[in-house]
């Protein structure tokens, strides 16, 4: 009995090289790899890559009104010139690439696992704990995500970890959704089936036979949300509700440095440029990812 | 038909009931804190407790849940303390100058996103079809202020054809009109990508279908296949998208509204919750819900209405 099942359950891994190569095969994917490891590779070798200290200021760089003439643009001691406090802007953004790469993977991950769990048990055991899990859901999903992203970080207070409380519980039921409509299909194929003949627990049937075939769907749209996490944070940040000063976070530069668009724009416009191509970076590999998943 | 819809505002005013009562929890459970945050830090002990005594806050909560939400059906939506005027006196001016802009964008995004994404979705993997969807994925990919950055930088600052700050206040010398391009601009970039790729899905869908094929094979021409069977199909799934646009239209505009000081709703809704007017909020978080399950409701008898199978089961 136990074989048959083992021939009838879709086998899980053991593909991966294949996928790699096929999304070698796809130039839009690989632009996507190519932006996103750039920021990966920035972000592990920060404190070696980044010239200067991220919150240290050079005074004499800020114009002010002892001397206006001072000038905060790119030159060839600051590449890409410095903040309105007088602070390396190359450095704030290789050091805000951490933040966003420790703080957006991290949310996503564990809006996940929340997602995953509730989404299995509600289309698993159907009844009440589904209609609880939907209706609950349904509300949150009610609410524009913004609006539920303001109203939590006021009332929690700014922080990387409220940051991230934030995004479990606005991310986490459209991921319920996902994982419940692949849970009630599965359920009623064969392997699942001869799993509860063979007497395992619902726990294991969830976990190591159902989990592993919402797969597919689900990787690329972890993708996709991994850039829209990164958004929800840079926007957090650019309206004040995102990691308290001074950590170098690329919305709250450009939140500080919009004032002075019209004297010094390359103060906003080197963190928008930072902050874009990461998101499209993981964009692209989403969809280079969509593309393989078409294909087999 | 007619138990749907009963059913659809029967489910509607539930859903507002338990997030006026969500809201109620977050915001006034505990009475204290309500005073605290009138009178703000510096208050002594005293002067809480007597202004929670002096606004009936000591009462029990859910005394004082039913008084609140009687206020709001009676349109009463209380006192702002950061605005410094009552709430209804605010809160619909700054929806009509939110519904200005949506519906500007929605204007353009529609006809757009439906020409794109047919473009993009009857030839399925084109030349054509490539490129309208990575155009589309880059733009949904640009986040709201980097786009404003960008465009800012161009247009009002090396072009000087638009001002950056949209106050609607003419002391600028810029008209109205002109201040209105930049956020509109900003909305619809950040926003037909994503409809253009779901209209671009839902035609791919279409196109497969074995009517097209016999179409095509009884040698219709492949524009008339494409207007006359294809489109009208892919409306279908494309309606409930479109509609839900407005939500974030209207609810999502908030970092539009930040970047060019637009007097609309969602700075207004960020303005009060920065600075706990939990009056401004309450009323401005439950009007924001009450249009986007109102839409949500609007696409699903869109989608029947258009859809004969489901509307004749």
């Amino acid at each position: 009995m136990a074989q048959v099942a083992q021939a009838i359950k879709p086998r899980a891994g053991g593909q991966i090289w294949k996928r790699v190569k096929l999304l070698t095969e796809s130039p839009v994917g690989m632009v996507g790899v190519f932006l996103v490891l750039f920021w990966v590779v920035v972000a592990i070798l920060a404190p070696w890559l980044a010239p200067y200290d991220p919150n240290a200021n050079d005074p004499s760089t800020v114009p002010d009104h002892i001397d206006p003439m001072m000038d905060p643009t790119p030159n060839s001691v600051y590449l890409l010139g410095t903040d309105n406090q007088g602070r390396d802007l190359l450095s704030r953004i290789i050091w805000g690439s951490r933040t966003v790469l420790i703080v957006a993977p991290t949310a996503t991950l564990c809006a996940y696992a929340v997602g995953c769990l509730l989404g299995l048990l509600a289309g698993y055991y159907r009844g009440w704990v589904d209609t609880l899990i939907s209706r609950f859901s349904d509300i949150v999903l009610s609410f524009p995500a913004i609006v539920l992203y303001i109203l939590i970080i006021t009332r929690l207070g700014p922080s990387a970890l409220n940051v991230i409380v934030a995004v479990i519980f606005i991310a986490s039921p459209q991921i319920v959704r996902i994982v419940r409509g692949i849970t009630m299909e599965q359920r009623e194929l064969d392997y699942v089936t001869a799993a509860k003949m063979r007497g395992e627990s619902s726990l294991y049937i969830m976990m190591v036979e159902i989990l592993p075939n919402t797969r597919g769907p689900l990787i690329v749209d972890a993708c996709l949300r991994m850039g829209y996490t990164t958004i929800q944070i840079g926007v957090l940040g650019f309206l004040g509700l995102g990691l308290p000063p001074p950590a170098p976070d690329w919305g709250g530069m450009i939140k500080d440095a919009y004032a002075m668009m019209s004297t010094a724009p390359h103060m906003s416009l080197f963190p928008a440029i930072a902050i874009s191509s990461l998101v499209v970076g993981f964009s692209l590999l989403a969809d280079g990812l969509r593309e393989i998943s078409l294909r087999d | 038909m007619l138990a749907f819809l009963v059913r659809r505002i029967v489910a509607l005013i539930v859903t507002m009931l338990v997030v006026s009562m969500l809201i109620f929890a977050a915001f006034e459970w505990t009475p204290g804190q309500v005073a605290r945050k009138v009178l703000g830090p510096f208050a002594t002990q005293e002067q809480v407790d007597l202004l929670t005594e002096q606004m009936g806050l000591n009462r029990p909560a859910p005394v004082r849940y039913v008084e609140w939400v009687g206020g709001l059906v009676k349109g009463d939506l209380g006192y702002s303390s950061y605005y410094k005027t009552d709430v209804e006196n605010i809160i619909w001016d700054r929806l009509g100058n939110t519904l200005i802009i949506a519906s500007i964008a929605f204007a353009i995004i529609v006809p757009c996103s439906i020409l794109f994404g047919v473009l993009a979705g009857m030839r399925e993997g084109s030349k054509l079809d490539r490129s309208i969807s990575i155009g589309a994925i880059v733009t949904t990919s640009v986040p709201e202020f980097a786009s404003g950055v960008f465009l800012s930088t161009i247009f009002v600052l090396y072009l000087g054809w638009f001002p950056g700050v949209s106050s609607l206040e003419r002391d600028g010398g810029w008209s109205i009109g002109s201040q209105l391009v930049m956020p509109v601009a900003v909305m619809v970039l950040f926003d037909l990508g994503y409809v253009v790729r779901m209209i671009r899905a839902a035609m791919v869908e279409v196109m497969m279908k074995p009517y097209v094929r016999t179409a095509i094979l009884k040698g219709m021409g492949f524009r008339q296949v494409v207007i006359k069977h294809a489109l009208r199909n892919a409306m279908i799934v494309s309606l409930t998208v479109i509609l839900l646009q407005v939500n974030y239209l209207i609810g999502g505009v908030v970092v539009v509204e930040t970047i060019f000081a637009y007097p609309g709703f969602g700075r207004m809704m960020l303005e009060s919750a920065l600075s706990q007017d939990v009056a401004t909020v309450e009323a401005a978080t439950l009007v924001i819900v009450f249009i986007t399950v109102l839409t949500q409701t609007l696409g699903d008898l869109g989608y029947m209405l258009l859809n004969p199978r489901i509307r004749f089961a």
